[in-house]
């Protein structure tokens, strides 16, 4: 049974719905990401989850339990990283993992969280002479304080340098290989194809997509970059004729085309035909940022 | 420990981190008693007040002053605060309910104006000889119905405003005419009667009334601890009615 059961949920604001129909379910122990571009809906999906916002329409369960009528059970199993929330200016590192810790009946033993999190020198520090990074640390101690079974973190990385960065997708697969179901927000394509092991795409309230992130990736239309400059200009109407070409584009002198492996053939023989020279020849994979892209764009063109 | 146990505890450690906030609850109201009492003709019996002293006057004053300190002042802000930096908000992913958070900070509020209260007697008493309070059970249900109504003051106040800027903005606004109704600027016994009549409809006022009735032995008239508690009922359901969680 998946632990994380999201069916049909809608959300308006104003009228404006800002999720819209989107249903998913993350199965025990994986890390389930949620990607998208800013407004998406990706916050408030989530903060439905969390039992912070009343659905419009939908269920929501999480470990069967429904957010908002089983409420008290729920924040028991569930640890939560908020994206814009703050403590007390003047409270410690150590009385804040102190005060979380005594809301829970089994919580984790702070001091070995704090150790994990780089936090033990920062104990005697006020939450308002904390960095960024340092801040972002203690949010995910204290989303983890209460030994949870799922453990939702929006904007995860949002903050710290590229070190803690790396440390703490560390630490997230630490918790996820310790038995903890992850859901992840994000907006970093980098962090989603590290971490998760499924994701889900929401763009404009609506789930675009929802794959393995190597799956995303290799169903994408543009899935083979073709790159090159050539020597003479090529013509439009006969790039537009590749097979299987999904875009092209040209900037500086570079050509860019996002297409399959038939169309590298097409192109190789369409070079050939004019006599065209390739300089710095490169044919790559796609990454998951142009499939998020691809998935994301509007049609406006 | 309990989590609300932790909780109190914790706010009342913020609390005694805030060295003006303190100030201004339990050392403002008594110094400005000092004050009051140092200048000689305010200890000679006034007619215009009945035979008492400007100073025998002040010490309900100072008793509510602590009050309004505490209620309109320093909690609101701290309220809005808590709301407007998510601090609510997070707690409400946990156990325990955010409102905990709140009611820890009314209960510290609360207990630092009793605290500022009891100081302002007490220099009162010692310093200038002001008598004890001759109805004690009277004087402690005006001061407690007085402590109440200044503290759903301020969550009304923090619970109407959307953002702590407005909170501050409108907790000022209201703090001076409530100092005035109180009788920090001229003690409502002394009032001409139109005036006194009207402040006896505000809560501080009529617990000035009331505090002064019990000060000088006699249970205070109900009507006046009537006004004080009706302000606090309708206050406190204010609060609860309108405050937003984020």
């Amino acid at each position: 049974m998946p632990i994380i059961e999201v069916q049909g949920l809608r959300k308006a604001y104003g009228g404006r719905p800002v999720v819209d129909d989107v249903s998913f379910a993350v199965e025990e122990g994986e890390i389930f990401g949620i990607l998208g571009p800013n407004g998406a809906g990706k916050t408030t999906t989530v903060e439905c989850v969390e039992g912070l916002r009343v659905p419009d329409a939908g269920t929501v369960r999480v470990a069967g339990l429904d957010p908002r009528a089983d409420r008290e059970k729920v924040t028991r199993l569930l640890g939560v990283q908020l994206q814009e929330s703050e403590l007390q200016e003047k409270l410690t590192v150590r009385e804040a993992l102190e005060l979380y810790s005594a809301f829970y009946p089994a919580p984790a033993d702070w001091r070995e969280l704090a150790g994990r999190l780089g936090l033990q020198e920062k104990l005697a520090t006020r939450f308002g002479n904390l960095s960024g990074g340092q801040k972002q640390r203690l949010f995910i101690a204290l989303a983890l304080i209460g030994a949870p079974r799922v453990v939702v973190l929006d904007e995860l990385t949002t903050g710290l340098d590229p070190r803690a960065r790396r440390d703490t997708w560390k630490l997230i697969r630490e918790v996820r290989d310790s038995g903890v179901t992850v859901l992840l927000v994000t907006h970093f394509m980098e962090e989603a194809q590290y971490l998760c092991d499924r994701l889900a795409v929401i763009k404009e309230g609506r789930v675009a997509a929802l794959d393995t992130p190597a799956g995303l990736v290799r169903h994408s239309a543009g899935g083979t970059v073709i790159s090159f400059a050539p020597s003479r200009p090529l013509d439009d109407a006969e790039l537009a004729a590749l097979p299987e070409a999904h875009t092209f584009e040209r900037r500086d002198e570079r050509l860019t085309i996002h297409g399959t492996d038939a169309t590298v053939n097409a192109v190789i023989s369409l070079l050939a035909r004019h006599q065209i020279t390739a300089h710095q020849l490169r044919v790559t994979d796609a990454t998951l940022d142009d499939a998020f892209l691809e998935l994301t764009e509007t049609r406006e063109n | 420990m309990s989590a609300s146990t932790a909780v109190l505890k914790s706010e009342f450690r913020l609390f005694t981190r805030e060295p003006f906030s303190l100030f201004w609850i339990v050392v403002f109201p008594p110094l400005l008693l000092t004050i009051i009492g140092l200048i000689p003709a305010f200890r000679e019996p006034s007619e215009q007040a009945g035979g008492a002293r400007t100073v025998d006057l002040y010490v309900p004053v100072s008793v509510l002053l602590a009050m309004i300190m505490a209620g309109i002042q320093t909690l609101p802000p701290i309220l809005s605060g808590y709301r407007e930096r998510g601090i609510l908000r997070r707690m409400s992913t946990t156990p325990v309910r955010p409102v905990s958070l709140l009611a820890a900070q009314i209960v510290l509020h609360g207990a630092a104006a009793v605290g500022g209260a009891l100081l302002a007697i007490a220099v009162g008493r010692l310093a200038f000889d002001v008598p004890l309070p001759g109805h004690l059970s009277g004087y402690a249900v005006a001061l407690l119905l007085g402590a109440l109504s200044a503290l759903a003051l301020g969550a009304a106040v923090s619970a109407v405003t959307p953002t702590t800027k407005a909170t501050t903005v409108v907790g000022s606004i209201v703090f001076f005419p409530m100092m005035f109704v109180a009788g920090v600027w001229v003690p409502v016994q002394v009032m001409p009667d139109v005036l006194q009549r009207v402040v006896e409809y505000f809560p501080f006022g009529a617990a000035a009334q009331a505090l002064q009735q019990a000060a000088e032995g006699g249970w205070p008239e109900a009507a006046h601890l009537g006004v004080t508690a009706a302000w606090a009922a309708v206050l406190i359901a204010a609060a609860a009615r309108w405050f937003r969680w984020e």
